[in-house]
């Protein structure tokens, strides 16, 4: 049975000594799209300082499981905790709850009708009530670290994909999160520019910020991941060190999937 | 051609459309406050509101004007005694700008709502990630992006509701311009043509410019994606 490896090579993944206590938990989730089983009994625990890199063919789940750690897809059962609290149904509890957790889309979703500067500065001053002088400034400091300061006066749609994607991680970061969804972040990318937005993530990575990435990205998975999540037909089926699942994955379709997109 | 100006001037003509730019204004404004409201009872997350949004504006949507504003003054003044002002003429006045107002805030919410869908989900999607409640979400992201988005039919609302004024002879605001024009035919029965043309052409003249506006802003606004 592949399960019970997978299980094993979890807690050896887990156990790594930089990585901290429980961050994310998910405790028997289930959720349907009307009679589609989209999750099927996912349990998975995310340590604080943990990279994981969640991937499978489309279809399997992967997005919706991103989706729903910050309840932007409600689950049907189970429990999503961050750091110990369980998500709330609606309301401000949930807002509340949701600024501690960062998303990056796959279509940036940048405020079309806001400079980059206030797209950085909107959840800072109306969430977390910080001065518009100081959200400014961190806001300058922290565009200048993904490389759009030049950019900031600027609306998104005079933007590159690439600049914009920068942006949606520079907005993220503003609310100093306990953890960073990227919901396929560089699958709406020319190829040219995915390179700029992988190399953020990856120096979000060193610096020990919690990621959780859904991504077609092996390169950043073998680079960045301390654990690699693969998806089918909306159960976890295997997971790994990036280094043990490409090169000995264990399970069948996981097998056939790495035959499909390592061909070339 | 003396003789026709005299006429305009003895019957105040241009004071008859003054009624019916501020009762245009007044409800314009009342319609546009009362109508954003209820769009965003419409896109809001709970079903009691939604309700009360979708209800409201299948009454009035399918109402006719007319009928709000006779029973304004037969039943709200007449038999309920509503009274919005002790002045006789004014209260009939505040009253034909209630009716315009209930009557256009559905259609302003429609045209909203069709601004709603011009925002991506990915906006609101952000916006609630980043921790924004429903109210601020709508207020800083939604709606400011819909309004963009809506220009051109409100601006359709808004040719409609001045036109529309002309329906407070109905609710007994004499000095309106089509209460005018039935007296002026009634008593001048030769210059009917010229009287109608008065009129005709006077409302063209002032409603083209806000069909012009909306075009021009409705580009001008439109948001960037």
């Amino acid at each position: 049975m592949d399960h019970g490896e997978a299980t094993t090579t979890t807690e050896n993944a887990a156990t790594a000594s930089h990585l901290g206590p429980p961050l994310v938990e998910l405790v028997d989730v289930n959720k349907h799209f009307g009679e589609l089983h989209v999750l099927r009994d996912i349990n998975l625990t995310v340590r604080k300082g943990e990279v994981l890199v969640v991937i499978g063919p489309s279809g399997s789940g992967k997005s919706t499981l991103c989706r729903a750690i910050n309840r932007l897809e409600p689950i049907d059962s189970g429990t999503i905790r961050i750091d110990g609290q369980p998500m709330p149904e609606e309301g401000r509890e949930l807002a509340r709850l949701r600024a501690d957790v960062g998303m990056v889309f796959q279509s940036f979703n940048l405020f079309a009708h806001k400079t980059v500067l206030d797209n950085v500065t909107l959840g800072p001053r109306k969430v977390r009530g910080v001065g518009k002088a100081e959200a400014e400034k961190e806001a300058m400091a922290l565009l200048d670290r993904v490389g759009v300061k030049n950019q900031a006066h600027k609306l998104p749609a005079q933007l590159s994909g690439g600049q914009q994607q920068r942006v949606a991680i520079a907005r993220s970061l503003a609310m100093h999160p306990k953890v960073m969804l990227f919901d396929e972040p560089t699958s709406a990318l020319d190829p040219e520019m995915i390179n700029e937005v992988l190399d953020a993530m990856v120096a979000l990575a060193r610096e020990g910020m919690t990621m959780v990435v859904v991504t077609h990205e092996m390169g950043f998975a073998r680079k960045a991941a301390d654990r690699v999540v693969f998806m089918s037909d909306g159960q976890i089926v295997e997971q790994a060190t990036p280094e043990e699942f490409f090169t000995n994955p264990s399970s069948d379709r996981a097998k056939d999937f790495l035959s499909k997109i390592l061909t070339h | 051609m003396g003789e026709y100006l005299d006429l305009v001037r003895e019957y105040n003509v241009l004071g008859a459309f003054w009624v019916n730019i501020q009762l245009a204004f007044w409800s314009a404004l009342l319609a546009l406050v009362l109508g954003s409201v209820l769009a965003l009872f419409r896109i809001s997350p709970i079903p009691t509101l939604r309700w009360a949004g979708t209800a409201y504006v299948t009454v009035f949507r399918n109402m006719p004007l007319t009928i709000i504003m006779v029973f304004m003054v037969l039943g709200a003044w007449g038999q309920l005694s509503v009274t919005l002002s002790s002045d006789f003429d004014m209260n009939f006045f505040r009253l034909a700008v209630l009716a315009l107002a209930v009557y256009h805030a559905a259609f302003v919410c429609e045209a909203i709502r069709s601004g709603v869908n011009t925002v991506p989900l990915g906006q609101a999607e952000a916006a609630r990630a980043i921790g924004l409640p429903f109210l601020a979400s709508a207020r800083l992201i939604i709606l400011p992006q819909a309004f963009r988005g809506a220009v051109a039919p409100l601006g359709n609302v808004l040719i409609a509701l001045i036109k529309n004024t002309t329906v407070a002879a109905a609710a007994s605001v004499a000095t309106e311009t089509s209460s005018v024009m039935r007296t002026m035919i009634e008593f001048n029965s030769s210059w009917i043509i010229a009287i109608f043309f008065t009129f005709a052409v006077g409302y063209v003249i002032l409603v083209t410019p806000v069909g012009l506006a909306s075009t021009f802003l409705s580009q001008r606004l439109a948001v960037r994606r």
